[in-house]
């Protein structure tokens, strides 16, 4: 018996093919084996859609329901018009957390929710500049404008006025304080809000009219100034919430839960004023 | 870390191999063996999911798994589940985007191996099964196995299709690279990063275990 490295291995008594056939088992055992070690996510929590502006402010609201009840939330973020076509396209949300409230009504009109909506919370507009910036965050844009006038401003994030309810009160405001010609050709459109502030904090645009809510997570404070804008200057950004039609009893309960006291005050704290 | 996120892309992948090499070794061989002309018009029909951007394809898959259409509407009557925004669906979308880099290193393989050399074996008596087995399946092995570990990164890397008809459901449809996007987004950077790192790790292990698969053994040839 002798060993040879065998240039062809078609050679007739070799026994290539079993080898190699039971090598590749061996190697799909692993792969197959390896995710099932891995912990799942039971899949009958409730899953809730989610604005994306409100992301710290429901993460702490899940927590603390978590704490309360025992029941863990699965949460998906996005922009509330993407969300809305998900929905549409029989996507298995069970609640609906919108920043704005015209898409949730679009919703009841087309009869794909369970209970009435509520509306929980008012959003606000914030105009961010980034630290080393040159030009200041003020309410009336006033810092803004001047930085335009000196092209000092390349870029500007807003998130995308197409689907994402910040995106369009962005453009109204800027319409409203004079400036939306101007900044027009500078903006940088995020897929979302949370996309545009990310834009803006890490300083790849010089500055943008983004969520104050997301300015206030440890992860996002201290990064540059910012400046509440008036809110006679767009819509009100109502975040309103609904029932889908294959929400559960569980669901119901953090439907309630997100009603409590203890869910306002946490709204509030994350920058929205409660309306409840 | 999200190793929800995790287990779902393996398993994605897992699938996605399993169903779809297969197959893709079958059409390879049977392409290999056309006319040069069909050959060329199949081939760049198999190609088309290589050329359109994932956004396209996505598009497409959406609306025609949608409820309303032929395809969702049959999965719904079947199983009365949607098929849109589920781990099935994804698998699905995931098998149809992945068909060119299956299909494309077998067919390779199979055309190198040649007419004569089946002419040969069949001189010698063997059946077409036995011929397919004992030689061209050995032979063509190291570009189903490339085809297979192309379909397996690819799926773990894979965005804008699961972007498009996943719909980023924890646990059904949340893949790693959309839960990277998402942790970018929830301006959690050391969790992308962390995660990133995995996916880098596990990609460099997965194509070393493949050129450590297809490198030729040595083999015992009996007096």
């Amino acid at each position: 018996m002798s060993r040879y490295n065998a240039i062809s291995p078609v050679f007739p008594d070799s026994n290539y093919t079993g080898l190699m056939i039971r090598k590749l088992l061996a190697s799909l055992l692993l792969t197959f084996l390896l995710p099932g070690a891995l912990p799942a996510l039971a899949s009958d929590s409730p899953l809730v859609a989610v604005a994306s502006g409100m992301q710290f402010a429901i993460r702490e609201i899940a927590d603390s329901f978590q704490q309360d009840t025992g029941i863990e939330l699965r949460i998906t973020l996005g922009a509330s018009g993407k969300l809305f076509r998900q929905i549409e396209n029989n996507a298995p949300f069970e609640l609906f957390i919108a920043a704005d409230d015209s898409l949730v009504q679009k919703l009841e009109q087309m009869q794909r929710t369970r209970a009435p909506r509520v509306i929980i919370a008012r959003g606000r507009l914030a105009v961010f500049a980034a630290h080393g910036s040159p030009w200041q965050a003020d309410a009336e844009l006033r810092g803004l404008a001047s930085a335009l006038d000196a092209n000092q401003v390349t870029k500007f994030a807003i998130a995308n006025p197409a689907h994402a309810p910040y995106g369009q009160r962005a453009r109204e405001a800027l319409q409203s304080a004079g400036l939306w010609a101007q900044v027009k050709d500078r903006l940088v459109i995020g897929e979302n809000v949370a996309q545009a502030t990310q834009f803006a904090i890490s300083g790849a645009a010089q500055g943008g009219i983004i969520a104050p809510s997301l300015l206030m997570s440890d992860k996002t404070s201290n990064r540059g100034e910012y400046a509440l804008l008036p809110e006679a200057w767009h819509q009100p950004i109502l975040h309103s919430m609904v029932l889908l039609q294959n929400s559960d009893e569980t669901t119901m309960k953090f439907f309630h839960y997100l009603q409590s006291a203890k869910a306002q005050q946490i709204l509030s704290r994350n920058g929205f004023t409660p309306v409840l | 870390m999200d190793w929800g996120a995790f287990n779902l892309s393996l398993q994605l992948a897992f699938y996605t191999v399993l169903l779809l090499v297969p197959i893709a070794m079958l059409t390879a061989r049977w392409l290999a063996t056309q006319p040069a002309r069909r050959k060329a018009i199949i081939e760049a029909l198999l190609t088309i999911p290589l050329i359109l951007p994932p956004t396209v394809m996505g598009f497409f898959l959406l609306v025609s798994m949608n409820d309303t259409h032929a395809l969702g509407k049959i999965w719904r009557s079947l199983f009365d589940e949607s098929l849109v925004f589920s781990f099935e669906g994804l698998l699905l979308a995931s098998i149809l985007v992945n068909i060119p880099f299956a299909v494309q290193p077998a067919l390779r393989a199979f055309e190198g191996i040649g007419n004569d050399m089946r002419e040969a074996a069949a001189t010698c008596g063997m059946s077409r099964w036995r011929t397919f087995r004992r030689i061209e399946f050995p032979l063509a092995w190291s570009g189903i196995l490339t085809g297979g570990v192309l379909t397996f990164a690819h799926t773990l890397g894979e965005f804008g299709v699961v972007l498009m008809v996943g719909g980023n459901i924890p646990g059904e449809t949340r893949t790693i690279s959309i839960a990277i996007y998402d942790q970018v987004q929830s301006f959690d950077n050391a969790s992308a990063a962390l995660m990133a790192g995995v996916l880098l790790a596990i990609s460099v292990l997965a194509i070393s275990i493949t050129f450590l698969l297809t490198r030729k053994p040595y083999i015992r040839i009996r007096a």
